[in-house]
Parts: C-alpha cells; sequence; structure tokens
C-alpha cells in the first residue's frame, strides 16, 4: 500500500460527487475563491481574538501560535458514523476492562493471551496502581481514539489515547467558526451538534465521584499552567463546564483529602480532571522533582478521597506494543469480534518479520513505542536514505521499541490551499466519554496534513484541523 | 454559590487595576499634550512631565534612560516602553496574562476585550509614534480600557469575582487621584489672594484635565476655577467618579457585597471604613488646616494598607 491512489471522500473514482458530499460539493461550486480566502483570514481572525493558541516546545519566538483551519469542512454519513461509534464503544468498554484485569488478577496473561514480560516490564505500566479500584472501575474516562480512512468501508485505528487526549476544544470551536462563517452552509445540511460535550463531560466527571460525594461533588480541572501547550483548552474546558481550573500551587492534600484555597478558606476537592501527566501527578509517589503536581495527591486517591480522571497507569492500554493484542482484548473481554481494525502491525522481536521490515524499510512507517505528536517516528517513503539507515540500526539493536506498519492511503478531503481546492490527506479524532454511561461526541477533530502528499497530520508537524460534520438521517 | 481560588481573587483585583492604570496613564498624558501645545517657549512642560513620572514613580527608571523629559520621550516611555514596569504596554501585557490565568472567571467578552487590546498594542512598536500620531493612541488607550470595563459591567455575574475587580479598579483610581493632586498640591493651598494668575489657571487645569474632570467641573460649580473648589471636587465630592470619597465608597460597598455573600466581615473592611471616615466627617478647611499634602500622603498609605488587608483576608497568593 503506498499514497498513490487514495480514498477520495468527496469524488468517486469517474470523477461523479459521493452522496454525503453532495451539498458541499455544489457549494463549493458556487464560491469564488476570494470568497473562500477572505473566510480563511476571517477564521485565523476568530481563533486569535478568541485566544485559541498552542505553544510549540522549543521555539521561543512563537510562544502563541494558532492552528492552521480548513474552512471546507469534513463529511462523515450518518450509516458511516454509526458503524465508527459502535466500534469504538467496544474498544473503549474492552480496554478498560483490560486496565482493571491488568492492576488485578491479570487473568489476560494467566491466560496465555498477552507475554507477561509485555505488561510488567513496561514503563507505562504502573505498581503503585495494583490493587486500586476506582470508582465503576472506570480508568480511562477521557479518551481520544485516533482513525484512519483508507476506503469507502475501511478504518483502521492508528491509536487509542488512554492518558490525556487533547484537541477537543479545537472541535468545538472549528464548529463555532464554520458556523459563523458559514451560515448558508450549514442551514443546508442537518448536521448533528457537538455542543453536547461540555455537558457530558461535566456529568462523565460528576458520575465518577467518591462514594458519600455523588451529590454536589466539586470538580476541578488541574492544568500544569499558562505555559503548557494546551493551557487554551484546559482553560476553555474548565469555563465550559462551569468548574474551578487549578494549578498543582492551588490544591493541598491533608488527611489524606484534597482541598482548595479559596477566599473562604480550605475547600475540599472531589473530582480532579486532571491535565498533568502521571509521572508529574504527585512527587511523593511519582517523580520527586515534579513541581507541577500535589504532594500527597495519589495517597487521596488510593484512599478513595479524591477521583483521577484520567486514572494513572492508563497508559500501559494505549502502548503501542500492547496495540497489537487489542483484537485479543476485545475477545477475551467481551467474545466479541472486533467492529474496528487495527492497523496490520509488524513484531519486531519476530525474527522473519524483523527481516521483512528491514528489507522493505522504504515503504513502511515506524513508529517508537513510546513516541507520540509525530516525533520518533520515520515515514519510508518521504525519509532520505540516511533515515532509512538510521532507523535500520535502531530496529536491530532495539527491536522490541518500535512497531512497524504499511504506509497506510490516508483518506483525502477537499481542502482551501493557496492553489484553489485541492485534496489533502486527513485522520480523525472522536472523543469519548466513559462513566455512567459511554458518551461519544459525533465527528470528533478532523487534522489534516496541509503540505501536498504529506501524511503528517500533528500540528507539531504542520497540520492543521477541519470541522467535522457528521449528517443526520 | 461557587468557591473562588484566593489566586482568582488577586488576579481580578490586580487584572482591573492595570488596566483602570493604563487609562490613568493616558489621561496623564492627554493633559501633558495639551500642555505641549501652549507652552513651548517656558519650562513647564519639562517640570509637568518630570512630576508626572515621579507619581507614577518611574522618574528614576526614565532619567537612566533619556537626559530629559520632553514629551515624545516621556510618551513613548509611558505608553510603549516593555522595561518600564508602569507603561501602557506594561499594563496590557500584565492584564493579559492574569485574564489568560483566570479565563474561567472571567466572561468571553472581557476575555476577547482583553486579549485584543493586547493584540493590538503588542503590534505598536517604540519609537514609530509620532507626536502627530499621539493623540490618537491615547485616545485608543482610553477605549480600550472602556471596552473591558463595559464588558465587566454589562457581562459579570454579581458575585465576589465583580467585587474584586471593582475593588481592584477603584483602588488604583483613588491612588491615582491622590497622586496627581499630591503632585501639584501646592498649586492648590489657599494664599491671601483668592483670585489665581495665568500660571495659576494652567497648573489647576492641568489637574482637572489628568482627572477627565475639566468640563464636569463647570456643571457642578458653575463657578470659575478655583483652587479650594478644584480640591473639594477631587476629594470630597460623591458624585465625581474618580474623586477619593466616591473611589472610596465604591470599595467599601464592593466589600459589603463580598461581606454578604460570606457572611463575614473582615481587617479589610475596617481599613475600607477608616478611609471613607477620612473623608465623610470632614471638610476643606478641616483638610487645609491639617495640612492637604499631609492628608494626601496618609490617604495613599491607607489604601496601600487596605490592599494588604486585602491581600491577608483573602488569601491571595
Amino acid at each position: 500500500m503506498t499514497n498513490a491512489d487514495p480514498f477520495n471522500e468527496m469524488l468517486n473514482a469517474d470523477g461523479s460527487v459521493r452522496e454525503p458530499y453532495r451539498v458541499l460539493s455544489d457549494w463549493i461550486g458556487t464560491q469564488p475563491e476570494n470568497d473562500l480566502r477572505k473566510m480563511s483570514t476571517d477564521a485565523e481572525g476568530i481563533f486569535r481574538r478568541l485566544g485559541i493558541t498552542f505553544a510549540v516546545y522549543g521555539q521561543e519566538e512563537a510562544d502563541e501560535r494558532l492552528i492552521p483551519f480548513d474552512v471546507i469542512p469534513r463529511i462523515i454519513s450518518a450509516a458511516e458514523w454509526r458503524r465508527l461509534s459502535k466500534g469504538i464503544e467496544q474498544r473503549v468498554r474492552a480496554l478498560n476492562a483490560f486496565l482493571h484485569d491488568i492492576y488485578h488478577r491479570q487473568e489476560i496473561v494467566r491466560a496465555g493471551k498477552i507475554p507477561q514480560k509485555l505488561i510488567v516490564q513496561n514503563e507505562a505500566f504502573c505498581p503503585q496502581m495494583i490493587g486500586v479500584e476506582p470508582v465503576r472501575g472506570v480508568y480511562s474516562h477521557i479518551i481520544g481514539v485516533d482513525i484512519v480512512r483508507v476506503g469507502p468501508d475501511q478504518f483502521y485505528v492508528l491509536e487509542d489515547n488512554l492518558r490525556t487526549p487533547s484537541g477537543v476544544s479545537y472541535m468545538l470551536q472549528n464548529r463555532e467558526a464554520m458556523m459563523t462563517l458559514a451560515p448558508d452552509l450549514f442551514q443546508k445540511m442537518r448536521v448533528a451538534p457537538v455542543d453536547t460535550y461540555p455537558e457530558d463531560l461535566r456529568r462523565t466527571l460528576q458520575s465518577v465521584a467518591p462514594q458519600g460525594r455523588e451529590l454536589a461533588p466539586n470538580i476541578i480541572v488541574l492544568t500544569p499552567g499558562i505555559h503548557n501547550s494546551a493551557y487554551f483548552e484546559h482553560s476553555f474546558l474548565a469555563d465550559q463546564m462551569g468548574v474551578q481550573l487549578c494549578e498543582g500551587r492551588d490544591i493541598f492534600v491533608e488527611e489524606a483529602k484534597v482541598h482548595m484555597r479559596t477566599t473562604r478558606g480550605p475547600q475540599r476537592v472531589d473530582v480532579i480532571y486532571r491535565r498533568i501527566d502521571d509521572d508529574f501527578l504527585d512527587p511523593l509517589t511519582f517523580r520527586p522533582d515534579s513541581m507541577l503536581g500535589v504532594p500527597g495527591l495519589f495517597d487521596a486517591y488510593r484512599a478513595g478521597n479524591v477521583t483521577l480522571v484520567n486514572a494513572p497507569g492508563t497508559g500501559i492500554a494505549d502502548d503501542k506494543a500492547v496495540y497489537t493484542y487489542v483484537p485479543e482484548i476485545i475477545d477475551f473481554y467481551l467474545g466479541e469480534r472486533p467492529i474496528l481494525q487495527n492497523v496490520p502491525t509488524y513484531n519486531c522481536t519476530n525474527d522473519s518479520e524483523r527481516a521483512y521490515v528491514l528489507e522493505h524499510l522504504p515503504e513502511l512507517v515506524v513508529k517508537e513505542v513510546h513516541g507520540s505528536g509525530g516525533y520518533g517516528m520515520m515515514v519510508g517513503p518521504t525519509a532520505s536514505k540516511a533515515m532509512h539507515k538510521e532507523f535500520a540500526e535502531k530496529i536491530k539493536t532495539r527491536p522490541d521499541n518500535y512497531i512497524v506498519q504499511p504506509t497506510l492511503a490516508l483518506s483525502a478531503c477537499p481542502t482551501f490551499t493557496r492553489a484553489g481546492i485541492a485534496p489533502r490527506h486527513v485522520d480523525l479524532r472522536p472523543y469519548v466519554l466513559v462513566g455512567d454511561e459511554i458518551r461519544i461526541t459525533p465527528g470528533g477533530l478532523t487534522r489534516v496534513a496541509l503540505k501536498k502528499g504529506s501524511l503528517v497530520v500533528n500540528s507539531s508537524q504542520g497540520g492543521g484541523t477541519k470541522d467535522t460534520w457528521v449528517l443526520e438521517d | 454559590m461557587a468557591m473562588m481560588l484566593g489566586r482568582t481573587a488577586a488576579n481580578l483585583f490586580w487584572l482591573s487595576r492595570y488596566v483602570e492604570r493604563a487609562e490613568n496613564i493616558a489621561r496623564l498624558l492627554e493633559a501633558g499634550v495639551r500642555m505641549s501645545l501652549i507652552s513651548r517657549r517656558d519650562q513647564s512642560e519639562g517640570e509637568y512631565l518630570t512630576s508626572m513620572l515621579q507619581a507614577a514613580a518611574v522618574a528614576d527608571l526614565y532619567f537612566s534612560k533619556y537626559e530629559a523629559a520632553d514629551l515624545k520621550s516621556v510618551a513613548q516611555f509611558m505608553l510603549l516602553d516593555p522595561d518600564n514596569p508602569s507603561s501602557v504596554y506594561s499594563c496590557f501585557r500584565n492584564a493579559r496574562t492574569n485574564a489568560r490565568t483566570e479565563r474561567t472567571a472571567l466572561t468571553s467578552d472581557m476575555w476577547e476585550g482583553i486579549n485584543s487590546s493586547w493584540l493590538e498594542i503588542a503590534e505598536v512598536r517604540m519609537g514609530q509614534v509620532t507626536e502627530k500620531q499621539l493623540p490618537d493612541l491615547i485616545a485608543w488607550v482610553k477605549q480600550a480600557s472602556h471596552r473591558f470595563r463595559g464588558a465587566l459591567l454589562g457581562t459579570i455575574l454579581r458575585n465576589d469575582g465583580y467585587a474584586f475587580s471593582q475593588i481592584g479598579n477603584f483602588v488604583e483610581r483613588a491612588d491615582n487621584t491622590a497622586r496627581i493632586l499630591d503632585m501639584k498640591y501646592y498649586v492648590l493651598l489657599p494664599r491671601s489672594s483668592f483670585v489665581g494668575g495665568d500660571v495659576d489657571i494652567q497648573q489647576w487645569t492641568l489637574i482637572l484635565r489628568a482627572t477627565s474632570a475639566y468640563s464636569s467641573y463647570r456643571h457642578t460649580y458653575h463657578d470659575r476655577f478655583k483652587a479650594w473648589n478644584i480640591a473639594q471636587y477631587l476629594i470630597l465630592r460623591t458624585e465625581m467618579p474618580r474623586s477619593l470619597a466616591f473611589c472610596s465608597r465604591w470599595v467599601r460597598s464592593s466589600l459589603d457585597l463580598i461581606d454578604t455573600l460570606y457572611g463575614a466581615r473582615t481587617d479589610a473592611h475596617a481599613r475600607a471604613e477608616e478611609m471613607c471616615e477620612m473623608l465623610e466627617g470632614t471638610d476643606m478647611d478641616a483638610i487645609f488646616r491639617r495640612g492637604l499634602h499631609e492628608y494626601l500622603v496618609e490617604f495613599i498609605g491607607r489604601n496601600n494598607a487596605l490592599t494588604d488587608a486585602l491581600a491577608s483576608s483573602y488569601d491571595f497568593y
């Protein structure tokens, strides 16, 4: 598989328009290029005024940057979405069951379905979580599943982000922007709303409050602070839910209970939607040098006096090596066949698979097991010969540190570029909430590789975003 | 009622203070521009600008960078210099950082107002502004302040967040009015002759312009400019929104609101009461007998003590 002939989400091979895109295609036909250009400029103005910026680490000057926004929405039909959401729900149920098992009896290891080494020797495994009972048994409450499309009916899950997935504020703001920029187009289609997300999030958080605190739990969002790349999102979500946004210095633990410092003295905190990584949560339990966290927080959590969302240690279930076992995980806990497929993945610790990989590196994608954000990866077809060589050596030295996949022909959507409307590769990150029930917002964040032919959609690597419209029947 | 972090209360207090401070700098400069038009040939422009720098407590910093106080340099310094902690640029930068930290305590209109103002002032470069453009820039600063305050008054919930931002706004304004009066207190002292000379009138109008009281004075007094009236107007008159009496009452009533919401009086309230007593049980004769300068210095000191009491009563950090 190469990107020679990607699936075009708007146009069939014969040039006719696919049904879900009919209205959009007509609309594009009536838009002079100048109008689209003006929409793009207006969109930038809106995002800048709202302060929807992100920071790029290691680039001081560009302290706050905008993620490029494409004004052409991506369309998903009602039927397509039904299948996707079923598949997503199945996955997050299985993965939460897996997490509970891994931190308790490890039945799946005993059954020989997953090698023990892969769990207990994994950096993402969190021994402190063994035996902890999270409320409702939920470990990962807030999930962003990365999905790519390679054909009319073929979707692959690229990654399950079970730790602290970001980007949901872009999903919400992109919709606000599109409703302002193209009200005429919006009115012509029945688009499923996304603005239910903040309320769904609040309900989810409320539903996992500690025992005895369910009635009116004090919920907070915990941020590393204004210098964090996703700070805008943290403050946006707190604001939308009407809860307090806190930094580590705003809260403290006393007698295994969490309190925040208010104008009226200490107030108990019950649920923490934390956007701080596990390592930095609590210097007494995890990294002792963390300035961001709260000493004693983990003890309060273990004592059942506060709920951490997501729970520590969920990374073991979205580890790239564990990822290859998700079909077995679904089968083991649910007794079902996966609705959504994994990307075929080569296991480099297997001699014959490694031999194949080393032969075919220029066609393949190599990812570091613990890498994210597009860092530490190599896209074979666009990488230099020197890169191929470098990664071949890396794989030989540490075969367990890499997974290798074919270069997927990511589907392409019409995108407004300098040269007018042109197809560009996209992926999709729907957002899932798990609490008293599973709530999935229709659509999600579509990321688009703005460079012609590029397959890398990460915002840190020059990707942009689009609004995602799920049509209602 | 939702709980408020002490840090949030502190940031809301300072956010309003910074915006008010930027506006006050604009008013001081506006008076300076006016002055430079009529007093090119004598020393009074430099004198005024120097006293203005002293009132803002940045004279030392200024004279470490410049030799003399001319309008263009002072304007650059007070409007755009990032090294000057009291410049309009610094005020908006700090206000915007506070706002960004407290995004959730702000309405979107407040946030967008302050964010836009910051983005706009950050575009203007030192050295680019000519004297001709100065009035426009000064007008812009006042507009930016009005935009923020308007958004605040039009959209914020009348809860503790509102009260803390009002206290910040009016503590800053009282401080500013007291400093302007003190910087020119000697021209306001009663003398044997009750009719001021040309120089006096020029100084008096300067004070009125710097406090936006120039035309409203006439509506209040229906009389020519008199030092006694001007001092009374800016200290005791409760209908004048920049007077010490008005500001102190506003601070007290904001603290009343907090007390009602929290059901507890604090030390800050006692400080506010004391300030109001300084203004309510007195008249100008008594103030002049005691010494205008001494009176103003005491007021400024009490105003600072109020901020300290606020910080310890409500866990500002």
